[in-house]
């Protein structure tokens, strides 16, 4: 590919549409992961023909997708839930099986900040400087939230051990 | 660290994404965002890719163009928006498949030649005069678009057609009768004059 040609964005979408979905699914849980991955390749395709030829394609949707996610999580404030706190149903996760269950409400238990370097540091693999970009803040703050972020995991979900530790 | 991508991932996520892509191509559809939508055909001459504008059909290419590549052009030359969107080529794949099925002889399209300029669009403008199962040479196009002399471009013309099929340049042959060359290989310019021939003299119906 020569330079200064940008690919269609159907490879974009190819190539980044089930990162983005991921990062979503941890910012917002199943339901709510699904609109934000529509918000955010809409948002990403209208800019597309201006987004820099050299620019890090990823970074830049997880950006867009983190800005979705905070006007959901705005709106559900504005909303206040129905009856206490609700989990997302037995199979809304899309997931199977009990532990994961465990790991999402483990991950909906984080902090905003701690979840958003989560998300963005294991999940869409962003370094910390362009996590901080994204944040705000500098990178060991970023990576301090990360850090963090993944203790409280491990605390409340014993599954996300680190590899080879003691049981 | 044990907290991978995985862990995040979902048995079910080929499924969502491909009911997310669906969703986006309408959206962007309905946004005004869609510059460019795509998709690909079976056809008796392999699997061939058909993308239109807003404006209508602007490419049809043959396995041998490399379809990554011509999408990449198409990105470069009209804009990096494209999806694979079939619903916008609905039109196109139909009249497709009846003209592969020997029942149309005319296609009736809204076609955007953009990707075409000068005196090689004012060329593929005029070979859909030539009919159905009809054959001219280069120089009776040429004499046909008014320049006598530009057998060469007319040529050129036929060669860098962005709408095989569509505008027949298919119909083009050499003046010794042989087919000449052709973007989807000579076998596909031969199977085409076949397939009209064998239909034989135009009918009273158009599609």
């Amino acid at each position: 590919m020569s330079m200064g040609m940008k690919q269609p964005f159907e490879k974009v979408v190819e190539q980044h549409g089930g990162t983005v979905l991921r990062v979503c699914r941890v910012l917002l849980g199943v339901h709510d992961a699904q609109d934000a991955w529509s918000e955010t390749f809409l948002a990403a395709m209208r800019a597309y023909p201006d987004l820099p030829d050299d620019a890090n394609t990823e970074a830049w949707l997880v950006t867009i997708a983190h800005r979705k996610a905070i006007d959901v999580l705005r709106a559900r404030k504005r909303q206040p839930a129905p009856v206490g706190d609700v989990p997302d149903g037995p199979n809304g996760l899309g997931i199977p099986g009990a532990e994961d269950g465990d790991l999402w409400q483990a991950v909906k238990a984080l902090p905003d900040k701690q979840r958003q370097a989560v998300a963005y540091h294991y999940v869409a693999g962003l370094a910390y400087a362009e996590i901080a970009g994204i944040l705000g803040g500098t990178t060991d703050a970023a990576r301090r939230a990360a850090a963090d972020g993944i203790k409280n995991l491990r605390k409340n979900y014993p599954g996300a051990t680190t590899e080879g530790a003691p049981a | 660290m044990n907290i991978s991508p995985d862990y995040f991932a979902s048995p079910a996520d080929p499924g969502t994404l491909s009911r997310l892509r669906h969703r986006l191509g309408l959206a962007a559809e309905a946004e005004g965002l869609l510059d460019v939508a795509y998709t690909t055909i079976d056809s008796p001459l392999g699997t061939l890719l058909l993308a239109a504008t807003p404006k209508g059909l602007v490419r049809v290419a043959y396995d041998v163009e490399d379809h990554d590549r011509v999408l990449g052009t198409l990105a470069q030359r009209i804009s990096p928006r494209v999806l694979r969107a079939p619903q916008r080529l609905d039109a196109a794949a139909r009249e497709l498949d009846e003209y592969f099925s020997r029942q149309r002889r005319v296609f009736d399209l809204p076609l955007d030649m953009s990707l075409s300029k000068g005196f090689r669009q004012l060329v593929q403008r005029h070979l859909p005069e030539i009919g159905y199962g009809q054959t001219r040479t280069y120089r009776q196009v040429a004499e046909l678009v008014g320049s006598p002399q530009a057998v060469r471009a007319v040529g050129t013309a036929c060669a860098t057609n962005p709408l095989p099929v569509i505008v027949p340049c298919h119909r083009v042959l050499r003046a010794d009768g042989t087919p000449g060359g052709y973007v989807g290989g000579p076998g596909a310019k031969q199977a085409l004059l076949s397939l009209e021939a064998a239909a034989g003299s135009p009918g009273p119906f158009r599609g």
